[in-house]
């Protein structure tokens, strides 16, 4: 495996962020900025510039890890429609806040990178689609946006090589699932932000039923970096199958929480205690979710693992998006679970039935266990249902709740067994809701109106 | 059929030339809804029946499909909100770093519960789900500014700044 010693490594995607007026044009084209679509836009035709990324083995930062090069090579050239570019820029899986310092910090990085990749696809209209809670990211992005048309690197005559792109901001209002890919398009067509059944794919019928590519935010970023420092410096970084600098957002208890940028495959144990710090207060370290809240949970003794694509995916869990929430020995894992579960139950969009009744049964499941009233049955009527919901449903919400939920109570039943146990065995049924149908229920009104109508017979 | 009701609010001069922009940036209108809900809010404040009927009759859609869409987001301010919306990321990460005591201490100062408004109309209390600012938390998101690694302290120093 070809990895890059740490004193080797340099930041790329947060080089620059400390520094004062980082996000500015001027800033960026100071160091370099732009050089790489310049050479690109000039030098490089489209399907080169394809078969670089297909090369660099760059792989989706967003969640799924899909390889960017090839989604790109599933959009059809021969098309009368416009082709679009998407920045996926909906940060919102729980434990995940890399995005947003490059967007606050350093946005003509990204700017630029899906530049270049609007280019390689033949694309000239971009959408940045940005959750609603991130204004301080979507004003610094108008910017530099702004700022790049004035310069003439977006608009009718990009770096007067004749290409076109126009880019436009798109704010979301607080919906988790527009983060999953075909949720996201049709909340920025103006509807309701429901994930459609594919295929077809986006890259065949997305957008405005148009090939569309929806690319996360720091993938486009490094697609800037490959084409300015070229690929085999992007493949030396970590393991050849995923390589690249990572951003890991470190949560939760550690010392130090923060964005840090690394090269893929670094150990965990290695980021949590020396760059975040360490478990806070001097705690011990009882477990870690690796990949934002979707992935499933790793217990202390299985931390000493890589985090990249193949290494985590060996160990039953993913790299995701990169979101490492650690939690101490003192952590209440069903209280953490249920925290998760009532998260996904909130933001399921209610499309599918193994989703919308999965999510909200595993939360008051979890939650009666949580307070006392949890029956001896509970935990294994969890792990069925978590299985019950995978693989069921059109996009992977309900996957994203079966994981944590599977993982944190067969990996810490004990804890579950004790709250069971310790519970008072009060048959509380009252919160799931009583009986069906109530025999004379009726209102006072309607039952008045009732008297009245069979009094007039 | 009845006439539709009239709508009584207008979007300003600047609005109308900002919604001709965002025309011209999405093949058909129905795409400009999210951004016109937006400038809905920013112009009056929040977004209510009147609000709908504005954003329906200025992007050529029923009302009914525009409310439709407002309820699926959780974002927009709506019709009662305070002047001030108190969010708090409530979700695992903050859990871990204590946004529990800073909910119970918002709670305790305002005399609301998480969904209310205080009696004044100057705060809305909501708890909401992962802001993404996971390394600064506990977070509390007051209208558009987040406000991060908060305490009791500082959520008090907050409280009085707000009200003035």
């Amino acid at each position: 495996m070809a990895e890059i010693k740490p004193e080797k490594f340099e930041k790329v995607l947060t080089k620059y962020v400390d520094q004062e007026g980082s996000a500015s044009l001027d800033f960026y084209r100071g160091h370099g900025g732009y050089e790489a679509a310049e050479r690109v836009l000039k030098e490089l035709k489209s399907d080169e510039v394809i078969e670089t990324v297909k090369d660099s083995n760059l792989r989706g930062r967003g969640g799924a890890g899909f390889p960017c090069g090839l989604k790109w090579s599933f959009v059809p050239k021969d098309t009368d429609k416009p082709k679009y570019l998407v920045v996926n820029a909906d940060e919102s899986e729980p434990g995940t806040f890399k995005d947003r310092v490059i967007m606050e910090r350093d946005p003509h990085q990204l700017i630029e990178g899906s530049l270049i990749s609007a280019y390689a696809l033949d694309s000239h209209i971009c959408y940045i689609y940005i959750r609603g809670e991130y204004y301080d990211a979507f004003l610094a992005m108008q910017k530099a946006i702004d700022e790049a048309y004035e310069a003439g690197i977006l608009g009718e005559n990009v770096l007067g090589t004749g290409f076109r792109l126009d880019m436009t901001m798109h704010r979301g209002a607080g919906a988790y699932i527009c983060g999953e890919e075909t949720g996201l398009l049709s909340s920025l067509e103006g509807k309701r932000g429901l994930p459609k059944i594919k295929p077809p794919f986006p890259a065949v019928e997305g957008l405005f039923r148009c090939p569309t590519v929806v690319n996360n935010v720091e993938t486009l970023s490094c697609v800037t970096h490959i084409f300015d420092r070229g690929v085999d410096w992007f493949k030396s970084i970590g393991p050849p199958e995923g390589p690249g600098p990572k951003l890991l957002c470190v949560s939760g208890h550690v010392e130090r929480p923060g964005t840090y940028e690394v090269p893929m495959g670094i150990n965990l144990l290695d980021l949590v205690n020396n760059h975040a710090g360490g478990i806070w207060k001097g705690n011990k370290l009882k477990a870690i979710i690796p990949g934002g809240s979707s992935a499933k949970i790793l217990t202390a003794e299985e931390c000493d693992v890589g985090m990249d694509y193949e290494s985590l995916a060996a160990k039953d869990t993913m790299l995701g998006s990169g979101g490492v929430i650690v939690m101490d020995n003192k952590t209440d894992m069903v209280d953490a679970l249920y925290n998760i579960l009532r998260f996904y139950a909130h933001e399921s969009c209610g499309q599918c039935t193994p989703c919308r009744e999965g999510t909200g049964w595993l939360q008051k499941i979890c939650g009666r266990i949580l307070h006392g009233d949890g029956r001896p049955e509970d935990p294994d009527m969890m792990l069925d249902l978590s299985k019950k919901m995978c693989g069921r449903t059109i996009c992977v919400l309900a996957d994203a709740a079966a994981f944590p939920c599977e993982s944190i109570v067969s990996k810490f039943r004990a804890e579950f067994d004790e709250k069971i146990a310790a519970g008072d065995g009060h048959e509380r049924t009252v919160h799931l809701g009583g009986p069906l149908v109530q025999p004379g229920a009726l209102s006072a009104h309607n039952q008045e109106r009732l008297d009245e109508l069979q009094g007039g017979h | 059929m009845s006439d539709a009701p009239a709508v009584k609010k207008k979007f300003s001069e600047k609005g109308l030339e900002f919604i001709e922009w965002l025309l011209g940036r999405y093949p058909n209108k129905q795409a400009a809804l999210l951004p016109v809900l937006r400038l809905a809010e920013e112009e009056f404040g929040n977004i209510d029946n009147d609000s709908v009927m504005l954003a329906a009759e200025t992007l050529e859609l029923s009302p009914g499909y525009v409310w439709g869409v407002l309820t699926f987001y959780t974002h927009y301010r709506r019709e009662g909100d305070g002047k001030y919306l108190l969010q708090v990321c409530s979700t695992l990460p903050c859990a871990l770093r204590g946004c529990r005591d800073i909910q119970h201490r918002l709670e305790e100062k305002l005399g609301i519960e998480a969904g209310e408004t205080t009696e004044d109309g100057l705060f809305t209390l909501k708890k909401v789900e992962c802001l993404g600012s996971c390394d600064t938390a506990p977070v509390v998101q007051v209208n558009e500014k987040y406000h991060e690694n908060l305490d009791i302290e500082e959520l008090d120093r907050l409280l009085e700044t707000l009200r003035g």
